[in-house]
């Protein structure tokens, strides 16, 4: 791909997604865009660089920028801050919020949906605790395709092995010719809405705990500023937001920092 | 075998038995710390090998998982009464191994 098609496609994911597409990830146009040149009768990327640059239909620009923000993901992804949620931060939920018997939590980058149902599992799990208790779950994505298949709950074989114990799967998945559904149960606490972490934040409403995990290291310096004080507007002073293993707040705001020996976890400094 | 390889890329010693009953055989001479275990061999198939497994003496110690082409939720039910620790559907990759080894403590 010649240096100016390149850069022409980068501008557009900076100013619809906030995406920063790196010379390194230059591989990941060929096989993320070519399925969406067919969608769109393009022979391949040159014709799809061709047409953005003569005729921009806003559907191709949407179908580029969904294909190039979606990630793969994993149930129980990294493992250690489901344990850290489950041992710590829902614990104090449940006695921080003993009075109110609720709580919200945000999915800000639900992709495909398994952080999300991750989140359902380990609820459903401490269910005797949360007997009479309104939570909520939502997962939010720029993709709309992606919410649609995290709306199904429906995995591959590959995909139910990937984080996965085999007793969970058993336990609250059915299978479905050759794919695994996640049970009614899990799919009625988690609620999926297409949502542009470079938009207002405001329509969300308030959330106890934030997971915004891997999205911020595709992001400018500027924008993850952004996005991090919108999240610390939208949780309470006891609040806390999970970020991803190569992500932190440091450097980048005061509003937050680093809840000491939990790692990935981050709460308001109240600045 | 496919699996033998991405167990050694993991750092693993390896021995492997043809069927269930050689496999027995080889526990009681020693038990391993790990199983990964077939569902259908012959003589004697992995589920009867897992329930004389977990007989022996000292035989509840090895962490059993399942590596198999039998992926329905009957056969998995079965594996997991019977004491099975993970199970692997195949086809799987060497990610999958991993994990799934790290879930149960094996890495």
């Amino acid at each position: 791909m010649k240096p100016e098609d390149f850069d022409l496609i980068r501008k557009i994911l900076r100013e619809r997604s906030g995406l920063v597409l790196g010379e390194e990830k230059a591989y990941l146009l060929e096989s993320r865009l070519v399925p969406v040149a067919r969608k769109h009768g393009l022979a391949g990327l040159d014709e799809i660089v061709q047409k953005v640059r003569t005729a921009p239909a806003e559907n191709l620009l949407v179908d580029i920028t969904e294909a190039m923000t979606t990630n793969e993901s994993f149930f129980f992804r990294d493992v250690k801050p489901f344990d850290l949620f489950r041992d710590n931060i829902l614990k104090d939920l449940i006695e921080s919020r003993a009075a109110k018997k609720s709580f919200r939590i945000w999915c800000a980058a639900a992709s495909s949906g398994q952080e999300s149902y991750s989140l359902a599992i380990l609820l459903k799990e401490a269910a005797a605790k949360l007997a009479g208790w309104r939570t909520e779950i939502v997962g939010t994505d720029i993709s709309k395709e992606i919410l649609a298949r995290a709306t199904e709950g429906k995995y591959s074989q590959f995909e139910v092995q990937r984080g996965l114990a085999i007793q969970l799967l058993v336990k609250y998945f059915t299978k479905e010719g050759e794919q695994w559904r996640i049970s009614q149960d899990l799919r009625d606490m988690v609620s999926f809405r297409e949502f542009n972490l470079l938009n207002d934040f405001t329509p969300l409403g308030k959330f106890d705990v934030v997971f915004c995990r891997n999205v911020l290291i595709y992001f400018d310096q500027e924008t993850k500023k952004k996005v991090l004080e919108r999240i610390a507007l939208m949780l309470p002073p006891d609040g806390v937001v999970f970020l991803g293993g190569a992500e932190t707040v440091l450097g980048i705001t005061d509003k937050f920092e680093p809840v000491p020996g939990q790692r990935g976890i981050y709460k308001l400094t109240g600045k | 075998m496919v699996a033998r390889k991405i167990l050694q890329e993991l750092g693993f010693e390896t021995l492997e038995a043809a069927d269930g009953q050689e496999a027995l055989d080889v526990c009681k001479q020693k038990m391993p710390d790990g199983v990964l275990l077939d569902w259908n061999m012959p003589v004697m198939d992995g589920l009867q090998y897992l329930v004389e497994l977990r007989a022996l003496p000292g035989g509840d110690t090895p962490i059993v998982v399942f590596c198999t082409t039998e992926n329905d939720i009957e056969h998995i039910q079965k594996a997991i009464e019977a004491g099975a620790n993970e199970y692997i559907m195949k086809p799987f990759d060497s990610e999958i191994i991993q994990v799934k080894f790290s879930q149960v403590g094996l890495l």
